[in-house]
């Protein structure tokens, strides 16, 4: 199903031109759909056909209202696949078509050339239409109420994975597993050297002998007791490994973790991704691309997108201020030693030693940074003063969110803590025979900052449903001193020792 | 032209999820009846209900790490204003105390089919039939002319500024953009035609000072699941409100909840206004009628008391599906006027009592009144 005429010369032109300026992306398919399919499409996070599942549902609710009162709209959307799959809204103007379109090819290239995207499956349209297929036949097997259950246990999890695993883990991780070994006889007996004839045993297996197996087994013994031997981040993987499961759960946790992995580099460079797509269409259009009576309609739309919102931040604004400031810099040679020793204003303001070096590292900087990365190495002082940033928190005084600073160096610390980890709290396997009864201790990596404690207390009753033994929760309570949050099935609460 | 089939592949999960949606409020019916929060959240055709929250958990930070960065200008200590919102990369985690809970927009019908189920509640037949056709104006269009009170400024604007670009006579520099008259943008409206059956209830309610305020809340909660059931039951329906003590007087919806008034109580003056308002604008051959009466049970006399029996029965009753009174507890009145109906009307099955200690009663209260079907 090909475009309209109209957009399929658009497309081509624009095609062209992103080669020209240096893009390079994997072909990319466009697809015309009214604004149901596309709510439809957003619910499913770009997939066409994905695994049923309630909360496709509710985003569609809010997707679909949001429209009908005006309040958002859903102009595009990009898979990351080989080939790239775009969804242009019916409806909208030649103008906003051209732009989503240069937008499009902007976040096709990144998905194509940003490091850590390099290790995405790029036949993901495939394979989350495979999953469905799958989920559907458990399903049908074991009944809808129990695998939809399994699978909310599941996703309550999904943001518990090694965000930097390399893909090839998840290969690894077959779904045979290890069990836990409740052999008794296995505590006993120590290995043996082989005797032909019984009356030769105690010649060939001496007491001393055996009692030193016994010692060399009992220390081994010790040494499983720490299970996994280093603290494991890869949450979903561990259980998926070692969990008492079925085969077919095995299978659904393995495949929510794929799709998992794949959605995470997407979190971590939001703020990149959509500036430099932006940077992208904004510079397509404004040199040539929309026609002359077109350029305030797209000054409209464009400086829609670029708005802002009390108490929020605008990924496309900032990555799109950002990647020219960068541009703008290594034109201009503002970097280096000599720049930094540098302290006059007026020669900081002036200076411009033609390096022409712009164009060649905002490509550099989109292949190798993620969000982290990026704001860390490129957001200046200045650019924090431009973009208006501040630090927003609550006065339970007044009863109100209020501007608390706008000291540079603590909006940069919290914007990073809030990308870090896309903002959510680091947990670990920490052991898994606790108190060496197979309980499972899970630890949050904190400095200071303590969980929410209802989403923990229904978090932990999730990952209870899958261990199926008691488990814990080790992280800090508001004061700052390290507690231990259990549920056993039956009750949650701090740990009782 | 699209040839994708209408019918999308998120349907059914639509569908689960709404199933959860109502599953909860079913499973939370009467908590949801007796606590009251449903109301003042009540758009036109729906309300908005918090219920326990079915998003999937996931660890999340505590409260200590509210706060985060924003965009746009403003002093340190300045107000945001409003809420900041939930949006991404977290860190702004527990705001409002009702920050556990869903908030979930629900038809009025659909509510009223989970009353229905749960209290089992039987339809209603109508009786009579008119069909009045109502015209609704919606103001979705724009045109090149109109009155100056419809003017769309923006869009007049952006006529013109692209009219000057397009001139050349636009200067960036000293930007002023001067519509012309053709650059004028008008809003505009279409007309929409919808027939109707129609019905009215007519709620009274006992103002007088034994009435306290958790009498009245009573009766709001009551009336806003007795207006969603009979909603559902008719296309058209209206509502009249009459408060009295010893005199009665008509009032709008806000009044009538918040009314506080001290002295006397003398039923048959409401009793005699709701039989006006029936004969003088509601003909029984054309309107299904229903008159609620909420007191607590207070009547100055008996002399009066005779009065309002003979007003239901010559007045109010022949032209009305059901008569239903309720009796709301309260520390100060006798309760003496359920038993007045009940010696006179024990055999008419048009007439329904309900006695409602209090707020857990609501909800067989609203089964007594509506489960005659009528």
């Amino acid at each position: 199903m090909g475009l309209p005429e109209p957009l399929n010369q658009q497309r081509d032109t624009i095609r062209d031109l992103a080669l020209e300026q240096g893009l390079d992306f994997f072909e990319t398919v466009f697809v015309l759909v009214n604004y149901r399919r596309m709510c439809e499409v957003a619910s499913f996070e770009g997939f066409p056909k994905r695994y049923p599942h309630w909360r496709f549902g509710m985003e569609f609710e809010r997707n679909y209202k949001l429209h009908g009162y005006g309040l958002a709209k859903i102009y595009e959307l990009v898979v990351n696949n080989d080939p790239c799959y775009a969804y242009l809204l019916e409806g909208n103007s030649l103008m906003e078509q051209k732009m989503v379109m240069a937008h499009v090819y902007g976040h096709c290239d990144f998905f194509k050339n940003n490091y850590f995207f390099a290790r995405t499956n790029r036949k993901m349209i495939d394979t989350t239409a495979n999953h469905g297929v799958r989920i559907r036949r458990y399903m049908d097997q074991h009944g809808i109420d129990v695998v939809e259950q399994f699978v909310d246990a599941c996703l309550s999890i999904d943001n518990l994975i090694d965000p930097f695993a390399p893909a090839a883990r998840m290969e690894d991780r077959g779904d045979g597993g290890l069990e836990f070994n409740d052999d008794p006889r296995e505590h006993q007996t120590v290995p043996r050297l082989k005797v032909d004839k019984s009356y030769m045993e105690s010649w060939i297996n001496p007491p001393e002998y055996i009692a030193e197996q016994r010692k060399i087994k009992e220390e081994k013994q010790q040494e499983q007791q720490r299970f996994p031997e280093q603290p494991e981040r890869d949450i979903m993987g561990f259980l998926m490994e070692f969990g008492p499961l079925e085969r077919w759960q095995r299978h659904i946790l393995g495949m929510l973790r794929e799709e998992a992995l794949y959605f995470t580099p997407q979190r971590q460079t939001k703020i990149m991704n959509e500036g430099w797509a932006s940077y992208w269409h904004s510079k397509m259009m404004t040199s040539g691309l929309a026609d002359p009576d077109e350029i305030i309609d797209f000054a409209e739309t464009h400086s829609a997108t670029m708005a802002t919102t009390p108490g929020q931040t605008n990924p496309y604004k900032i990555g799109l201020e950002l990647f020219r400031d960068i541009e703008e810099r290594w034109d201009k040679g503002q970097f280096g030693e000599e720049w930094n020793a540098c302290d006059d204003f007026r020669q900081r303001s002036n200076w411009n030693r033609h390096l022409g070096l712009g164009r060649e590292k905002i490509f550099e900087v989109r292949k190798l940074h993620n969000d982290v990365t990026f704001i860390d190495e490129f957001l200046t002082p200045a650019m924090i003063d431009r973009l208006d940033l501040y630090n927003y928190r609550f006065d339970p005084k007044r009863g109100q969110w209020i501007i608390d600073s706008r000291d540079p160096e603590k909006v940069r610390e919290r914007l990073l803590f809030q990308l870090t980890n896309s903002g959510q709290p680091v947990v670990v396997v920490e052991d898994a025979n606790y108190r060496n009864r197979g309980e499972l201790l899970l630890a949050h990596r904190t400095d200071q900052t303590g969980l929410d404690k209802t989403y923990a207390k229904r978090t932990l009753q999730n990952v209870l449903t899958i261990w199926q033994r008691p488990v814990h929760i080790r992280t800090v309570d508001h004061r700052g001193k390290t507690i231990v949050w259990s549920h056993d099935g039956e009750s949650f609460g701090v740990e009782k020792s | 032209m699209p040839t994708e089939s209408d019918i999308l592949n998120i349907e059914r999960d639509h569908w689960r999820f709404k199933e959860i949606v109502k599953g909860n409020i079913r499973d939370n019916l009467k908590e949801f009846i007796s606590n009251g929060s449903i109301l003042g959240r009540r758009g036109k055709d729906k309300v908005s209900i918090n219920i326990p929250q079915i998003d999937t958990p996931r660890f999340r930070y505590g409260k200590k790490n509210s706060g985060g960065v924003g965009q746009g200008s403003g002093e340190p200590g300045d107000s945001l204003g409003g809420e900041s919102g939930e949006g991404e990369g977290g860190g702004k985690a527990g705001q409002a105390p009702g920050d556990h809970e869903l908030e979930v927009d629900i038809k009025i019908n659909e509510l009223a089919e989970i009353l229905g189920e749960e209290l089992q509640l039987p339809r209603i037949e109508p009786k009579g039939r008119k069909n009045v056709t109502s015209t609704k104006e919606r103001y979705n269009s724009i045109r090149s002319t109109g009155p100056n009170s419809l003017r769309h400024f923006k869009r007049t604007y952006k006529e013109a500024l692209r009219r000057q670009v397009t001139v050349g006579n636009y200067n960036p520099d000293n930007p002023i953009v001067v519509p012309i008259r053709n650059d004028m943008r008008f809003r505009s409206w279409k007309e929409e035609k919808k027939p109707e059956t129609n019905a009215v209830i007519i709620y009274m309610m006992d103002v007088s000072g034994s009435m306290g305020d958790e009498q009245k809340e009573i009766v709001r909660i009551e009336s806003f699941w007795i207006d969603t059931w009979l909603r559902s039951q008719y296309e058209g329906i209206e509502t009249r409100y009459i408060i009295h003590d010893a005199v009665a007087r008509e009032v709008d919806r806000e009044t009538f909840f918040h009314t506080r008034e001290s002295g006397g109580t003398m039923i048959s003056s409401a009793y005699k206004l709701a039989s006006d308002i029936i004969s003088n604008e509601y003909p029984a051959s054309d309107w299904n009628i229903y008159p609620f009466h909420f007191s607590d049970g207070d009547n100055w006399s008996l002399d009066d008391t005779d009065v309002c029996m003979a007003l239901l029965r010559e007045h109010i009753l022949p032209s009305s599906n059901i008569f239903c009174y309720g009796q709301v507890v309260s520390a100060y009145g006798s309760g003496q006027f359920i038993k007045d109906l009940r010696e006179h009307f024990s055999k008419n099955e048009q007439v329904v009592l309900s006695e409602i200690p209090g707020r857990d009663a609501i909800m067989q209260s609203i089964k007594d009144f509506l489960g005659t079907g009528k």
